[in-house]
């Protein structure tokens, strides 16, 4: 097992990470980002990002990679694709393991694990991920020319990449768990003027089924729990995200959605402890919004250290 | 030109070159997408690890690209990246859309160094 000491850790490489990281490093707190997927987090899932004040438009993995140059270029160190295997925040030294191989220590650990997209968990659904199956509409929409598909979800993403996906299928079922969308009334409305879409409400997809590619679904009614099949050459699942935060349960105070809670200097109920980004219990999830948590978050656990 | 630190595949020769001067190759074949940049990600942190394994990009949408995607083992895939892997110049695997850190090494430890 191989040690590693530093100030701060911060845990996730997103937004709220890499800023955490850019204050600490330039505040010459010895500082690292370990990461247990892409750095940059779900920023890089962006295509286009025209709200970023300061900045007129750019990719989500343009940003990222900004971000990330700039935190490495101030000394922190970044480490990604990381599986962290152990976590111990009490006491004054915390510890974390990583690959059940290396063990980095420090007096302040800030959690900016962020989320990931949800899934189905339902039978077929890891068989048939790129194979019929898809979480990017604008990645994958083009393998669908011509093509009847299935949205999965009833937020903003999944009736706004409905209607992007009709420029290239013949036809679009959304299907959605609700008898009533969440998105905002503009998205549905246009979804709903949109001749090659129909829906399919208070649904859920319980199974894909197909030999080497996606071939048809089954569909419960959630009222009625009738089971139909539908057959079909793609879904796109757009069903909104989780927090990354199993890690933390039983030793960082979650919510009920499991987002860890914390004060308005985002510290944790753990001394030295801080949480910043989407893990955060918060109503706004925005790359501006993880870019202040991780400003607060690292500025904060600056103040622990040196008190 | 992809915006990664791998070995760039830009035509045919070029690719039927690396698969067949080096025992085991990865490339990945895709765009500057989400589900796309996490697995050069992965294939950037490996280059380090597994200097016997030569890992290269290749643009999805140059006409080159064609050797990569209409592969049949390429046939059914409907997700960004196609990911192939050659070992002794022989296609071994291939996979469509994003993978993980634990699934391309797996791959690479089993179907390309017989670990």
């Amino acid at each position: 097992m191989r040690d590693y000491n530093f100030d701060v850790i911060v845990l996730g490489g997103g937004p709220a990470g890499l800023t955490a990281g850019i204050y600490l490093s330039r505040a010459k707190v010895k500082s690292v980002i370990l990461n247990e997927g892409t750095v940059g987090g779900q920023t890089v899932l962006t295509h286009e990002i025209a709200n970023y004040p300061g900045i007129d438009s750019v990719n989500g993995f343009q940003l990222a990679r900004t971000m990330k140059n700039q935190a490495i270029k101030f000394g922190c160190e970044v480490r990604g694709h990381l599986k962290i295997t152990k976590v111990e925040l009490n006491g004054d030294l915390k510890r974390i393991e990583v690959n059940n191989k290396e063990t980095y220590t420090a007096n302040a650990v800030i959690i900016a694990s962020g989320g990931k997209s949800r899934t189905l968990n339902v039978p077929g659904e890891n068989k048939f991920k790129g194979m019929g199956i898809s979480y990017c509409a604008t990645c994958d929409g083009d393998f669908f020319t011509g093509k009847d598909i299935i949205v999965v979800g009833g937020g903003n993403s999944a009736l706004e990449e409905a209607v992007a996906l009709t420029k290239y299928a013949k036809s679009v079922t959304i299907v959605h768990q609700f008898d009533n969308f969440q998105a905002f009334p503009h998205a549905v409305k246009e979804a709903q003027n949109n001749d090659k879409i129909k829906f399919i409400m208070e649904s859920e997809i319980t199974e894909f089924i197909g030999d080497e590619q996606l071939e048809k679904v089954k569909i419960e009614n959630q009222r009625t729990k009738e089971i139909s099949e539908m057959e079909i050459d793609g879904v796109f699942i757009l069903i909104g995200y989780v927090p990354n935060t199993e890690m933390f349960e039983g030793i960082i105070e979650l919510n009920e959605s499991k987002e860890i809670i914390t004060d308005k200097d985002l510290k944790t109920n753990i001394p030295g402890v801080f949480a910043a980004g989407d893990s955060v219990q918060k109503k706004y999830r925005q790359i501006t919004t993880a870019v202040a948590d991780g400003t607060i978050a690292a500025l904060n656990s600056i103040k622990y250290i040196n008190s | 030109m992809l915006q990664t630190n791998l070995t760039h595949i830009t035509s045919e020769d070029q690719f039927n070159e690396i698969i067949n001067n080096n025992e085991n190759v990865m490339v990945c074949c895709g765009r500057m997408g989400p589900m796309c940049v996490p697995v050069y990600e992965i294939m950037e942190d490996l280059k380090g690890e597994y200097s016997n394994v030569k890992f290269a990009d290749m643009e999805f949408d140059i006409p080159s690209a064609h050797i990569i995607r209409n592969l049949p083992e390429c046939r059914t895939f409907t997700g960004l990246p196609f990911t192939v892997y050659y070992k002794d110049g022989k296609l071994v695997k291939a996979t469509s859309s994003i993978q993980d850190m634990d699934q391309v090494t797996s791959i690479i430890n089993n179907e390309l160094l017989n670990q």
